[in-house]
């Protein structure tokens, strides 16, 4: 979906943009609101082992969501990363299969993840193909790889020391994942926020042939986003599959549409051009935190899916009822 | 003559349909009687009538991911009204099924034509929303065969001139949609949208309006299909049709779509779908694994993205896109 496709009228774009600050400031009412509803519904909500179990919910598809902030801020989107999350966890369990330790399966892991993401990109980039449309392929041949090599069998017996990534604490309550979580959110911040490379991000999204001939190397930038996503995809993988313990072609199936729901929920336009690091880790919070708080009260995650949605549609229609009630 | 006619992407896909099906019955000669490609039409008429949908959504400049979710919904909303009222006429249970899936297509149009929200934000939320719905009236139990009556199973299978109800329906659609989208006033503003958007207003199209009504039409055909599909296979469930949109999407993109809006035909979403239909019937019968059926298709999607792009390649702007291919 390349940004010169976009349709909303520039009166709106605008005034999204400038609403761009209080949409963390709204999206954070949400989320106290919820923690504070959670913890009245339920009175096993608030003990710090239940609240770090709730991080399991989030971390591994934000670490995703981050990558593919960038991606849709720079106008392009990969629906791919869920399969490619099966297709590194499938490489991963041949590799345990061959004998591997763990360093060579987390290097098999974050490797799988490049060439996916180099696969992505090159197709986006150098052929000129729409990103939606590639990943929707991809999507498809990724997994399929998996199925192929699998077929309904399933990897397991991953060796103890695997089981940190997924399974093991820093310190007291918290969790390995949730320390990376927010290495990877600070790293992230800070590439967006506060280098060179991120006003490309921004640049591209806003104009692309703008940025080109302001210098920016246009093809080279996406290529990057592309391989970042395939790189926290390949992360996600040695993560889920940790968790997990075991390698199944179904792995992380829909997740694309949850990373995706999370980097828009989190404010960022998915016509491109704007959104924020700080609004992602705030919707991943929000996200988790609907979903743990509806598992205590024993909603099936079906219906929490009902509430996601809402939340997704809600919050980016408000803002505009609320516009238009007023100067109507 | 020839050129214009290689140059026709539905000349194309019918080609390459035909040298499928010819590779196909090289290892199994009984794939082309004319019995077995009913069968195969049958099985694609689904996805046909959703990607005639998709096709004008997409024309239009949106993208609909919830047909599936509405499909899921329809077929649940209507097996549960043919459990609870087994007496009610098979016409009033499809009317109720097109309305139903018309209001959930208004829905999604609605929020795309006053709101202003991206399509496919939209559409990932009500494809949850749907999806969370069928579980909570059906409180996630199944609707079996034994519950459903005789007649509700029986239409798509009736025979009629030697093809299913299931197969007419898809073929009616054809013929009015290739009509609609031809001759109408309004089939031709979707085009006029999705090439143009701001030249279509100057021309006096309302943008958001024609979005709004791809979306009811998107709808519609959901509605229908969702009733065909839980009567031919006799069941309804949460998950049925579970991962379907992409599919759709792709049987769109496979008959040369543009998914930037502006460039498709009724023919080609058809072909599309056939194309991906004669894959997954072929499959089986040459006894190539179904696990290989998801890489398959998807290898398919990207040569046609990629065939498709190299077509649409653009002519002008030589020096922009020197700039471009420099780096």
């Amino acid at each position: 979906m390349s940004t010169s496709d976009r349709i909303i009228p520039d009166r709106l774009q605008s005034s999204l943009q400038r609403r761009v600050k209080s949409w963390e400031t709204l999206l954070l009412a949400v989320a106290i609101a919820i923690f504070v509803a959670n913890s009245f519904a339920s009175p096993y909500f608030l003990n710090a082992w239940n609240l770090s179990d709730a991080t399991f919910n989030f971390t591994e598809k934000a670490m995703i969501a981050f990558a593919m902030a960038l991606l849709i801020i720079a106008g392009e989107i990969d629906l791919s990363v869920a399969s490619i999350i099966a297709l590194a966890s499938t490489a991963m369990g041949a590799a345990l299969q061959a004998g591997a330790g763990t360093p060579v399966l987390i290097l098999v892991g974050l490797g799988t993840g490049l060439l996916c993401g180099a696969f992505n990109g090159v197709l986006v980039t150098r052929m000129g193909l729409p990103s939606i449309v590639v990943t929707i392929g991809t999507m498809s041949l990724f997994r399929g790889i998996s199925y192929i090599v699998l077929g309904d069998q399933a990897y397991r017996g991953y060796p103890s020391d695997f089981a940190f990534f997924g399974q093991g604490y820093v310190w007291w309550v918290i969790s390995f994942e949730l320390v990376l979580f927010a290495i990877i959110a600070v790293i992230y911040g800070i590439i967006l926020h506060k280098t060179n490379f991120g006003r490309a991000v921004y640049a591209i999204g806003n104009n692309p042939t703008g940025a080109l001939f302001s210098g920016i190397r246009v093809q080279r930038v996406k290529f990057i986003l592309f391989l970042l996503t395939g790189l926290m995809s390949g992360i996600a993988a040695v993560c889920l599959t940790s968790r997990l313990g075991s390698t199944r072609p179904s792995i992380a199936f829909g997740w694309e549409l949850a990373v995706v729901t999370m980097v828009v929920l989190g404010g960022v336009n998915i016509l491109g051009g704007s959104g924020s690091i700080p609004g992602v880790v705030i919707a991943a919070f929000v996200m988790g935190l609907v979903t743990f708080g509806l598992g205590l009260l024993n909603v099936p995650g079906i219906v929490m899916s009902i509430v996601i949605g809402a939340l997704l549609i809600g919050v980016i229609a408000l803002p505009r009822i609320w516009a238009m009630w007023r100067y109507h | 003559m020839l050129k214009r006619l290689l140059a026709s992407r539905e000349a194309l896909l019918m080609g390459a349909i035909v040298v499928l099906l010819g590779l196909v019955a090289t290892r199994f000669p009984s794939f082309i009687t004319p019995s077995n490609l009913a069968g195969v039409f049958n099985d694609t008429s689904p996805l046909i009538l959703l990607a005639i949908g998709q096709m004008i959504v997409i024309l239009a400049k949106c993208i609909d991911l919830s047909v599936a979710a509405n499909l899921a919904l329809t077929g649940m909303v209507v097996s549960m009204i043919n459990v609870a009222a087994p007496g009610m006429p098979i016409a009033i249970i499809i009317i109720v099924a097109i309305s139903l899936g018309t209001i959930m297509g208004m829905f999604n149009g609605l929020l795309v034509w006053k709101l202003d929200i991206p399509p496919i934000v939209v559409t990932l939320g009500t494809m949850t929303i749907f999806r969370g719905i069928i579980f909570l009236i059906s409180d996630g139990k199944w609707v079996n065969s034994h519950e459903m009556t005789a007649a509700f199973k029986a239409f798509p299978r009736a025979e009629f001139l030697g093809m299913s109800m299931m197969s007419w329906t898809a073929v009616l659609a054809v013929f009015i949609f290739t009509m609609v989208m031809t001759r109408t006033t309004i089939g031709r503003s979707f085009y006029a949208v999705g090439g143009n958007p701001h030249a279509a207003t100057y021309t006096g199209i309302n943008v958001g309006k024609s979005q709004f009504w791809a979306f009811t039409i998107s709808g519609a055909l959901a509605g229908l299909t969702g009733f065909l599909w839980v009567s031919r296979y006799a069941v309804a469930y949460v998950d049925i049709a579970s991962g379907f949109e992409l599919d759709v999407v792709a049987a769109c993109v496979i008959g040369g779509i543009s998914i930037a809006g502006g460039i498709g035909s009724v023919g080609g979403a058809v072909l599309g779908a056939l194309f991906l239909g004669v894959i997954k019937n072929a499959l089986p019968v040459i006894n190539v694994s179904p696990f290989w059926q998801l890489a398959i298709s998807g290898s398919a999607i990207i040569i046609a993205v990629a065939f498709n792009a190299q077509a649409n390649r653009e002519k002008g702007r030589i020096i922009l896109k020197s700039a471009e291919n420099a780096q």
